[in-house]
């Protein structure tokens, strides 16, 4: 179900752009903005996410990214009041068209939030939740199966396996992240949007997270919103500053970090505000 | 990937059995107003308020002596109620976190539950059983015992809104904690306070149970604090068991006055409260 | 200063005093009153089921039978309506409506009980009555649905106690639902759930507090008194007929209290005052204790 195929992880050297590195997207904004009741919170946003690359978007609270981020698997649908305007491509089909089923497209659209969000439930059925709803597992060895591949990907097995049954509420804070993104990883996105997931966390399970992120881009799409620029530029191929609900640039990491193309970045990356 | 219709098609029937759920509350309010007022509006005249219950057989009559009862209960509980409530709510609100005031939290939300005839009883064993007689003080104590914990929880709530650099304002040009209490938090919680006063009061005037053994029921017109007194809920009550036409349609005006100040009172606190938090917002 | 302000946490902690002293009280003349009949009948009183005042024979059986009869089958029909109410206020209503329509659930726990009383005999009564005797004679035979169709009995005073139940029970509910993070149901629907099963994974992360609130309703029914006392036949019988006129604790007290003469008689309708508050006062106890566990229980914290 997941592609294969990997895209070397710099497809060609582009020109200073503002939607990104060039090559065909997995993702694809057009003219998006969005509206919480009367407050535009995005303005006009055009951007093209590659496959099987780690896209960061970096800039300061407010700015944008998240919510950005949330358009991409239609989470700001449960948001009253809110509204979206312009076009979200993932395969090429538009996601907010009318006759998108938006429980596919979260099937397909992975997310795992900035607070690790465990079900009151045992780590096995935290795992299984999605399975079990979608219908995904037809036995039980088959959901057993599956549940413990998840938590290997989320290289969380070992540390498990003899407590798969006990709370979830009782793990680490570091170990309740990673048992979310095995959650997430369990009903085979394909693309995984993460949402500041390490700001809660102590810097050596944060260091794990990012470990985990560089590891599943073989297999992921992966779009994480960090505020921290240390991490955009460790995990990310490609980073998208946001400015106060723009895009102001989106380009390949290092060049981001080295030769930015706008001012406004350049101030934001060498920390002359934010 | 199976499923998807049949979960949407779930999902659309959980919507709205919840939202038959609310119409399906709605149905009874809706019948329970349309009969009061219906049948109270018939029988409803100025004579309800001003003249006395005439004998059976005697058409008209009104219940002016359970409406001045009712008002005379109130009040005595009232008066009763606010000081024990507003004060247990005070402390509440300035010494939290001791153990005597979870003692005290404890003890309104338990009060809170007791059973309204649980409390007619307690009421009937020290007020009424000691003096051989039924009175308006007994009927007093009897809602006042069920006023205060709707006061003190209502005051503790709205003391805990109240800015806590008031407070600090007030204690910092050196007045004494009895000062600040009373003359900056309080009055800034005020319009709170006497909203749940009225609420309370609104409930307990439509309290039958707890009145049957303490105020009792007279036929006359009394403002004796020591004499059994008439309500317009006992009367109602009265009424309504009774076999006769007429005292039925007395029974109906006294539901229909009964809900329209019950009506009146809760949306009175409901713009209060919109008020409350409009301000503290702003 | 401090003296004077040790003097003002005196005196208002003396009135907080009294509050906590009538609640002892209660309990204490409840006990006082009714040692005359705990001490004559002992257990007793609770297994026999023959009341006969004038013989100075007391079985309280009958009252608890009905209280609790009463009261479980107002809750079946009342916890489903009350939950899918405060569903519908906090997660499905359109924010316009929300206000209006809390206002009128609400309203519905404003109502005095007499007056849902007065309604009960006058519209409610009749209508059940018609009801039951329209049920086809097959269900007849059922012990549920036996005896004569009087419209007063066990079925009436269930309906009336789950409509005035429910706006008890979903008030409580949807502030149990408010203390359920957005991240739970976040976190569901990012998984592809439907609203339906994103809210029962908001139920589930809330079913303490939920079963406190269904509880908290319960304690309300047992108590309640006039609009029973006006519709449920007051005949002290156990049965498990819903159309045979029965009895209940509160209503037994409002009814015979003024009349009972001697004081056996004044002491056994105490002592059934005092369990029907024991019983409340443990039902309340348990359903707040839920309710403040779930409460307590914060979003999974990061270690």
């Amino acid at each position: 179900m997941s592609p294969t195929v990997t895209l070397p992880p710099h497809p060609v050297p582009a020109r200073p752009s503002r939607t990104g590195p060039a090559g065909a997207p997995k993702i694809e904004a057009e003219a998006l903005s969005f509206f919480y009741g009367p407050k535009q919170a995005l303005h006009d946003i055009s951007v093209r996410i590659q496959p099987n690359v780690v896209t960061a978007f970096i800039g300061p609270s407010g700015c944008g990214k998240s919510t950005f981020l949330r358009t991409l698997n239609r989470m700001n649908d449960i948001v009253p009041g809110a509204r979206v305007d312009g076009q979200v491509r993932v395969d090429g089909q538009d996601i907010y068209g009318p006759s998108v089923d938006v429980v596919a497209l979260r099937r397909k659209v992975g997310m795992v939030f900035q607070k690790s969000n465990p079900f009151p439930k045992s780590i096995f059925e935290n795992v299984a939740y999605g399975l079990r709803i979608n219908g995904m597992a037809t036995s039980r060895s088959e959901l057993a199966g599956r549940v413990e591949e998840s938590l290997k990907q989320a290289a969380l097995w070992d540390e498990v396996k003899d407590r798969l049954h006990e709370s979830a509420l009782a793990m680490s804070g570091g170990q309740q992240q990673r048992l979310c993104i095995a959650r997430a990883l369990a009903i085979r996105p394909e693309i995984l949007l993460m949402d500041e997931p390490a700001s809660a966390l102590d810097p050596i399970a944060t260091q794990r997270i990012e470990e985990l992120v560089y590891g599943l881009k073989r297999d992921y799409t992966i779009v994480i919103v960090t505020h921290n620029m240390q991490q955009a530029a460790r995990v990310s191929d490609h980073t998208a500053f946001f400015w106060l609900g723009k895009l102001v640039e989106f380009d390949r990491t290092d060049k981001i970090f080295t030769a930015p193309a706008e001012k406004l970045t350049e101030d934001y990356v060498t920390g002359r505000f934010g | 990937m199976r499923r998807t219709g049949v979960r949407r098609v779930i999902s659309a029937l959980f919507v709205g059995a919840c939202g038959l759920a609310v119409l399906l509350a709605l149905v009874p309010l809706a019948l329970i107003l349309f009969f009061v007022i219906s049948q109270g509006v018939q029988a409803l005249s100025l004579d309800f308020f001003t003249h006395m219950p005439r004998p059976v057989g005697e058409t008209g009559g009104g219940m002016a002596n359970a409406i001045v009862g009712t008002l005379m209960l109130t009040g005595l509980a009232a008066l009763f109620a606010v000081p024990i409530g507003v004060l247990s709510g005070v402390y509440l609100a300035e010494y939290p976190g001791t153990r005597f005031s979870s003692l005290v939290r404890f003890a309104a939300d338990t009060l809170n539950g007791v059973p309204s005839i649980v409390v007619g009883v307690f009421a009937y064993g020290v007020a009424v059983l000691p003096f051989k007689q039924f009175s308006a003080l007994a009927g007093g104590l009897a809602l006042g015992i069920m006023m205060i914990p709707i006061i003190t929880r209502t005051t503790e709530e709205l003391l805990l809104l109240v800015p806590g650099a008031l407070r600090e304002g007030a204690l910092a040009l050196g007045a004494t904690r009895a000062r600040a209490v009373f003359s900056v938090i309080v009055p800034a919680a005020l319009p709170g306070i006497i909203t749940g006063v009225v609420l309370a009061l609104a409930r307990v005037a439509g309290e039958t149970a707890p009145l049957l053994f303490t105020a009792f029921n007279n036929r006359f017109f009394s403002t004796s604090l020591t004499q059994p007194v008439s309500s317009i809920t006992v009367q109602l009550f009265t009424y309504a068991i009774s076999p006769y036409e007429d005292w039925h349609r007395q029974a109906w005006a006294g539901a229909l006055v009964l809900v329209t100040f019950v009506l009146i009172c809760s949306l009175l606190a409901r713009l209060a409260a919109a008020r409350v938090t409009r301000i503290r917002r702003s | 200063m401090r003296s004077r302000d040790l003097g003002f946490r005196l005196a208002v902690g003396t009135f907080a005093l009294l509050l906590v002293l009538i609640v002892a009280a209660i309990g204490f003349e409840l006990v006082r009153q009714s040692w005359l009949s705990i001490d004559r009948f002992g257990l007793g009183f609770w297994r026999t089921s023959l009341w006969d005042p004038v013989g100075g024979q007391f079985g309280a059986l009958p009252f608890i039978w009905g209280t609790l009869y009463s009261s479980i089958a107002a809750l079946l029909l009342a916890a489903p309506v009350a939950l899918g109410i405060a569903v519908f206020l906090s997660e499905l209503s359109p924010h316009w409506l929300r206000g209006p329509l809390t206002f009128l659930t609400e309203l519905l726990a404003a109502i005095p009980s007499i007056v849902y009383g007065l309604w009960g005999i006058f519209v409610l009564v009749p209508a059940v009555r018609s009801l039951e005797a329209s049920m086809p004679e097959g269900l007849r035979q059922l012990p549920i649905f036996s005896g004569p169709p009087l419209g007063v009995g066990m079925l009436s005073a269930a309906l009336i106690l789950a409509v005035m139940v429910v706006p008890f029970t979903s008030a409580v509910a949807r502030e149990v639902l408010k203390t359920v993070p957005l991240a739970q149901r976040e976190a569901a629907y990012a998984l592809g759930a439907t609203r339906f099963e994103a809210i029962r994974a908001a139920l589930f992360y809330a079913r303490t507090g939920i079963v406190g609130a269904v509880m908290l309703g319960f304690g309300r029914a047992l108590g309640e008194t006039m609009a029973v006392t006006m519709v449920i036949g007051n005949n002290p019988q156990v049965s498990a007929s819903l159309f045979a006129p029965q009895y209940t604790m509160a209503a037994v007290i409002a009814n015979e209290f003024t009349e009972a003469t001697d004081a056996l008689y004044l002491s056994a309708l105490v002592e059934i005052g005092l369990v029907l508050f024991i019983i409340t006062l443990l039902v309340n106890g348990l359903s707040r204790g839920l309710i403040w566990m779930m409460a307590r229980r914060s979003p999974a914290r990061a270690v």
